[in-house]
């Protein structure tokens, strides 16, 4: 390698180290701006804001949605398996929302520590199967449990 | 140059490597060809749809495969604009300079399938979240490098120039993989590419990995195929080519 080529290759190595550390400072610093939602523990520990939109996020409790059936208000809570908030919302749900799912939604905090949410939004989590291998698998979780009652 | 193989630094030549870049994009068509027939047939009719998206979850054979492409496109991409600027290989940025549109391509695709699924599944065509801000950002490097490349006259000049703006882009591709696991984000997190087995059942996985294959070769047609008239243009006045034209015009 001629002395040319070789300080080309030092500069180019030595750009993305700089660039890579500069990055990692920048987003270490940044980290809790970049994160989508609050979870429930965050806002029942008061780290949410309390005069300002933020998101949440958790699952859908089991159980815990209630519809009006006049019109399109709807409640929830959502929990992190430690704590759990109350969502209201009024609009349309979008399809991936149910009990048990991954729920981000956008709101303000209520006095009463609820989130008034404006948008709600499903999150999908990374498994694709089709509809049979599922209701094999529901099956199979159902039999453990009866299996595991017997015993 | 004892440590680059014999027939690489054959290649590494405009003439060498516009010949063999001809043929190879030829075949690489036709394996695209056939791929993406034999994925898509697999992908939207011959697979099952998801128990929870139903037949939405069909975006994906598209939207993944896509997505892998604009990420692994721009490490080719910057590696290629490296090697181009250190040894001053003229087909090297060539390749770099072909790829960035393809690259841009992939990345929009990408992020349009992406929305498209996003309005029915999440209910929301766009959000600001760790990963969807960072392949937006990809798209942009792309453009900035297309726009940069094109705005400086000398090529030796855009040459170093849009490889120092591919290298200082790199750091964005480990973070657009692992945006999903450091942050909470909207998106979901790895179902294929992650060390576990993958979250995905082998009847979506196989049409979901010939459409992925489909996407490599149809880059390698395109790229060759954009190398050869960049190559043909920057050396129109070397002999090689005066005697390709030569060829062609006679016969």
């Amino acid at each position: 390698m001629r002395p040319k080529q070789r300080n080309r290759l030092i500069l180019a190595i030595v750009i993305v180290l700089f660039v890579s550390i500069s990055a990692v400072l920048a987003l270490t610093a940044l980290e809790k701006n970049i994160n989508l939602f609050y979870s429930p523990t965050m806002i029942v520990n008061g780290e949410a804001p309390k005069d300002r939109m933020f998101r949440a996020g958790g699952m859908v409790s089991d159980g815990s949605v209630q519809r009006d059936p006049d019109s399109l208000e709807v409640s929830f809570r959502l929990n992190d398996e430690a704590n759990e908030i109350t969502v209201k919302y009024t609009g349309i749900l979008p399809d991936l929302f149910r009990e048990g799912q991954g729920i981000v939604v956008q709101g303000k905090l209520a006095p009463d520590g609820s989130v008034m949410a404006t948008e709600v939004l499903a999150k999908h989590d990374e498994n694709y199967m089709p509809p049979e291998v599922e209701h094999a698998l529901e099956t199979a979780r159902k039999m453990g449990v009866a299996d595991a009652e017997k015993e | 140059m004892s440590i680059i193989p014999n027939w690489l630094y054959r290649l590494s030549s405009p003439k060498n490597f516009y010949r063999f870049a001809g043929t190879a994009s030829v075949w690489c068509s036709w394996i695209t060809l056939i791929l993406v027939v034999v994925g898509l047939y697999y992908g939207l009719i011959n697979s099952p749809p998801d128990y929870q998206q139903g037949d939405t979850t069909r975006i994906m054979y598209v939207h993944v495969p896509a997505a892998w492409m604009s990420m692994f496109v721009y490490m080719v991409m910057a590696g290629s604009a490296a090697v181009g600027m250190i040894w001053r290989i003229k087909a090297s940025t060539a390749v770099a300079n072909a790829s960035a549109p393809v690259g841009a391509m992939f990345t929009a695709l990408a992020l349009l399938t992406g929305m498209l699924w996003g309005k029915p599944m999440w209910g929301t065509y766009w959000v600001w979240d760790a990963r969807l801000t960072s392949e937006l950002i990809l798209l942009f490097l792309y453009l900035g490098y297309m726009a940069l490349q094109s705005a400086i006259e000398d090529r030796e000049t855009a040459a170093r120039a849009t490889a120092i703006l591919a290298l200082v882009g790199v750091v964005n591709i480990p973070i657009i993989h692992y945006s999903v696991e450091w942050w909470n984000t909207l998106h979901q997190g790895a179902t294929v590419t992650k060390f576990d087995k993958p979250s995905i059942h082998i009847s979506m996985l196989i049409p979901l990995l010939i459409m992925a294959v489909a996407f490599k070769f149809y880059y390698l047609s395109n790229v060759f195929q954009r190398a050869r008239c960049e190559l043909l243009e920057r050396e129109k006045d070397k002999l090689w080519v005066r005697e390709l034209l030569g060829e062609k015009n006679s016969e």
